[in-house]
């Protein structure tokens, strides 16, 4: 930027406005252009986002870097602009239309103090698409959709935010001359500002009510409505924060590869499907990818399949597991070759799969959910004899896998117990249960 | 060597390094883990993840990240889609670059949360208004989860445009064997930024199919962006000729190049009558049919479709080549079939193999239902 000072943020070449005789848009536009003049910012640095309708025409005119986005979400764009780049000033120019469909976006543009200036062109109804009525529309206004009257109370866009976390929060009218200083301590203060402006559309709220500037003002009184600066307060402005609280994490390693290297042997020489049928909270699926790690430790390829409710802590917890010899192609299990049945939430998940087992396939069952239709042969596990771990359910799985590996060899007991080492949180206790498994051998 | 991982891992891992920088998301299921690993990961990198206060926020988030020159990522369900889509046709018209996944979860509307599917194929090519194209891919497996996150993250560089990386429940979350050395590594785009010297225009392409040159907020040049129909300068305009001027380029832009977009996997045995399309999960039961079709005597051969939009017409009508049978299996009722049937000569029958239970379609399936057996 020159050392020249600015004169002007309009485009000239784009001059006279486009706005409606009498508008107020054109006011605040000039304006919005003398609080820049005053604070001088590099028209580089600063983005004017604009939303739907005749105030995201004004955009146009300014010479500073401009986003003309979709209605209501303006903020949002700014949020994103300010986010990525907090050294730009980032400047929202939105109608009281875009104020009710972003409504949202409003209250958590706030909450978030993100350090954006939202400049509300309130005239009480939408002027661009036929006068219909918005949310500031006054108690019995008339508009092209509220014809007999406007029965909805009327938002104050003011405290909507103040009390949602914003920290400077002012409103004036179009008519006011101290708008322009305003419109600068708005934009200067460090998180988010919203300045509410009140304003004459000349094409159909004012003849559709013989609305006025003394009837505006008049609005304003009966409605209890104070202007000027109707709130501030002091926060950490968010894309700031969000750097500070982040801070520490710099540097870090990111998600890297954690190489397992085979180094047990398996006699596995075909694929081996495995269902655990569990229940929610009882660490199936954590138990299910240690066993897979334990397989992959020892030279198989596995794969881990989970199904399971929306739900966390209750219903099933099914994970079908697959073990061979080489890399596994389709990833579902028509026919287990074993089943774990532990628990009754995960018993009534598998009946197919049931079904379809047959002499030569194997479940081990929980004795309680004995006794249970099938051709497979059944081993049940007794977890009543497993001293301490019969309360301990969520223990449960890797007691029966260890159980499954003693019994039928599929790759090394030792290769599991590494497996569950590696994880140090739960190391101890896990390596206990699968020593409670190999006992009840 | 081997690792234990699944493809949310692999996506997260792609999209770090292809150097993105911003994330932003809402959680849903089945998407929700990528939402998580990015907030617990990018700020490691320098990075910045937040969770929106829904899907319209998160993606107007990264659309205006992006155009202050973060590579910018979201991800989703199906669901989610529905409410991107105001900004997919935003991110199309300001020519956004820009990474979104869609983890698929059985529709309509809330469907089944936690079930696979494949039912947003041509949602994901029609989502917004306009009906301009974008590009999809769709990975098989967990190592392409990451090689298609990264050559979607290029491909976004490459055309200004948001790329989908279809996925679904299965492939996102199965946790699956792989060998480190199949991650394909494709190497980062950097992207073109004007000349602070050179005059610049924010909306001036190079030629009628290709894209404008970017300068981000805060750089050297004003930028103007704009939802609406627009000339070179970024200013609304309703002058017929710059606005086909403009609708047009967004079209060629994609489709001309559909060359350096395609990416298929053919598996042709010489002589067969009998071709199977799959994409996604699906295509892992098709690899295992095959291998038992051909075991038992039989003659198949496919193609898998990484690249599902826009659809590699030239690569799918080299493979119908001397086909008699087509099979599609894919778990909707019947939707990238649409695309065969159009491709396909006279008399060539496209057979689809659908299921919409949550279940996945099994090799014994398709051999039954394809007549395989």
């Amino acid at each position: 930027m020159s050392d020249q000072a600015v004169m002007t943020y309009l485009d000239e070449s784009e001059l006279p406005y486009f706005f409606c005789p009498g508008c107020g848009h054109g006011v605040i536009t000039d304006h919005l252009n003398a609080a820049l003049v005053k604070l001088q910012l590099d028209p580089h640095k600063v983005v004017v986002v604009t939303d739907i309708g005749c105030s995201g025409l004004a955009d146009k005119y300014f010479t500073t870097n401009a986003f003309h986005g979709l209605h209501g979400r303006s903020v949002t764009y700014a949020t994103g602009i300010k986010l990525a780049n907090p050294e730009l000033k980032v400047i929202v120019l939105m109608g009281d239309g875009g104020c009710g469909i972003g409504g949202h976006h409003l209250i958590n543009a706030a909450r978030r103090n993100i350090g954006v200036t939202v400049v509300v062109f309130n005239n009480f109804n939408y002027g661009m698409t036929g006068g219909e009525h918005s949310v500031t529309t006054p108690p019995g206004g008339f508009t092209s959709s509220t014809p007999f009257g406007q029965l909805e109370y009327p938002m104050d866009i003011c405290q909507t935010v103040a009390v949602n976390g914003a920290s400077f929060v002012a409103r004036m009218t179009s008519f006011d001359k101290g708008l322009p200083d305003l419109l600068a301590k708005a934009i200067q203060n460090d998180g988010f500002s919203l300045v509410d402006i009140w304003e004459l559309c000349t094409a159909y709220y004012v003849p559709n009510n013989r609305f006025s500037k003394s009837l505006l003002e008049n609005t304003l009184t009966s409605l209890n409505l104070s202007t000027g600066v109707v709130h501030q307060a002091t926060r950490a402005e968010y894309s700031r924060a969000y750097r500070q609280s982040v801070a520490d994490e710099a540097g870090k390693a990111t998600l890297t590869s954690h190489p397992i290297l085979p180094h047990y042997r398996s006699n596995l020489d075909r694929r081996m499907g495995i269902i655990i049928a569990g229940a929610a909270g009882k660490k199936i699926n954590s138990a299910a990818t240690l066993f897979c790690r334990g397989a992959v430790l020892s030279g198989l390829w596995a794969n881990q399949r989970n199904d399971y409710p929306v739900t966390v802590k209750s219903g099933h917890s099914v994970s079908e597991l697959i073990l061979a010899p080489k890399e596994i192609g389709f990833s579902g299990i028509t026919k287990p070759e074993v089943m774990l049945l532990l628990f009754k939430e995960g018993a009534f998940t598998v009946h197919t799969q049931l079904a379809a087992m047959n002499e030569q396939d194997i479940i081990f069952i929980n004795s309680d959910l004995l006794p249970v239709k099938t051709k497979a042969k059944l081993i049940p596990i007794d977890f009543t004899q497993t001293g301490r771990w019969v309360s301990k359910k969520e223990y449960w799985s890797i007691i029966a896998l260890s159980k499954y590996l003693s019994d039928m060899q599929i790759y090394p007991l030792e290769a599991f117990k590494e497996a569950v080492s590696a994880r140090s949180e739960f190391a101890e206790d896990n390596l206990a249960a699968i020593e409670a498994g190999e006992k009840l051998c | 060597m081997r690792e234990l991982i699944n493809g949310v891992q692999a996506i997260v891992r792609g999209a770090i390094h292809s150097g993105c920088n911003f994330f932003a998301g809402y959680p849903i299921t089945p998407a929700t883990d990528i939402l998580l690993y990015m907030i617990r990961e990018l700020p490691k990198v320098g990075g910045i993840a937040i969770q929106a206060e829904d899907e319209i926020a998160s993606m107007g988030f990264c659309i205006g990240a992006a155009m202050t020159g973060k590579r910018v990522m979201t991800a989703t369900s199906g669901p989610g889609i529905s409410l991107y889509s105001e900004n997919i046709g935003l991110a199309i018209m300001g020519e956004v670059p820009m990474v979104i996944v869609d983890v698929q979860r059985m529709g309509p509307a809330t469907g089944g949360a936690t079930t696979v599917a494949q039912g947003d194929i041509q949602f994901l090519r029609w989502c917004t208004s306009g009906g301009y194209p974008v590009i999809v891919l769709s990975p098989t497996s967990v190592a392409e989860c990451y090689s298609l996150t990264r050559k979607a993250f290029d491909l976004a560089e490459r055309f200004r445009i948001p790329v989908f990386l279809a996925t679904d429940k299965e492939t996102a979350l199965t946790i699956s064997t792989v060998d480190v050395e199949v991650f394909e590594k494709v190497p980062v785009r950097e992207r073109q930024i004007a000349s602070a010297q050179a005059d610049f225009v924010p909306y001036c392409a190079t030629s009628p199919d290709e894209i404008p040159v970017f300068s981000p907020y805060g750089g050297a040049h004003i930028l103007r962006f704009t939802t609406s129909t627009h000339d070179e300068h970024g200013q609304l305009t309703k002058s017929p000729e710059k606005v086909r001027k403009l609708n047009e380029r967004l079209a060629a832009k994609v489709e001309t190049h559909s060359d350096e977009i395609a990416m298929v996997k053919t598996d042709i045995q010489p002589g067969a009558e009998t071709l199977i399309i799959s994409y996604g999960v699906t295509t892992k039961s098709v690899e295992e049919a095959i291998a038992v079709a051909r075991e038992m005597g039989g003659q198949v051969s496919s193609i898998t479709i990484h690249s599902l939009w826009p659809v590699p017409e030239k690569e799918i009508k080299a493979a119908l080549l001397g086909v008699c049978k087509v099979i599609v299996p894919e778990l909707n009722l019947g939707q990238y079939s649409l695309e065969v049937e159009r491709l396909v000569p006279d008399g060539v029958e496209v057979v689809g193999i659908h299921r919409v239970d949550g279940e996945l379609i099994s090799p014994d399936e398709i051999l039954e239902q394809g007549g395989l057996k």
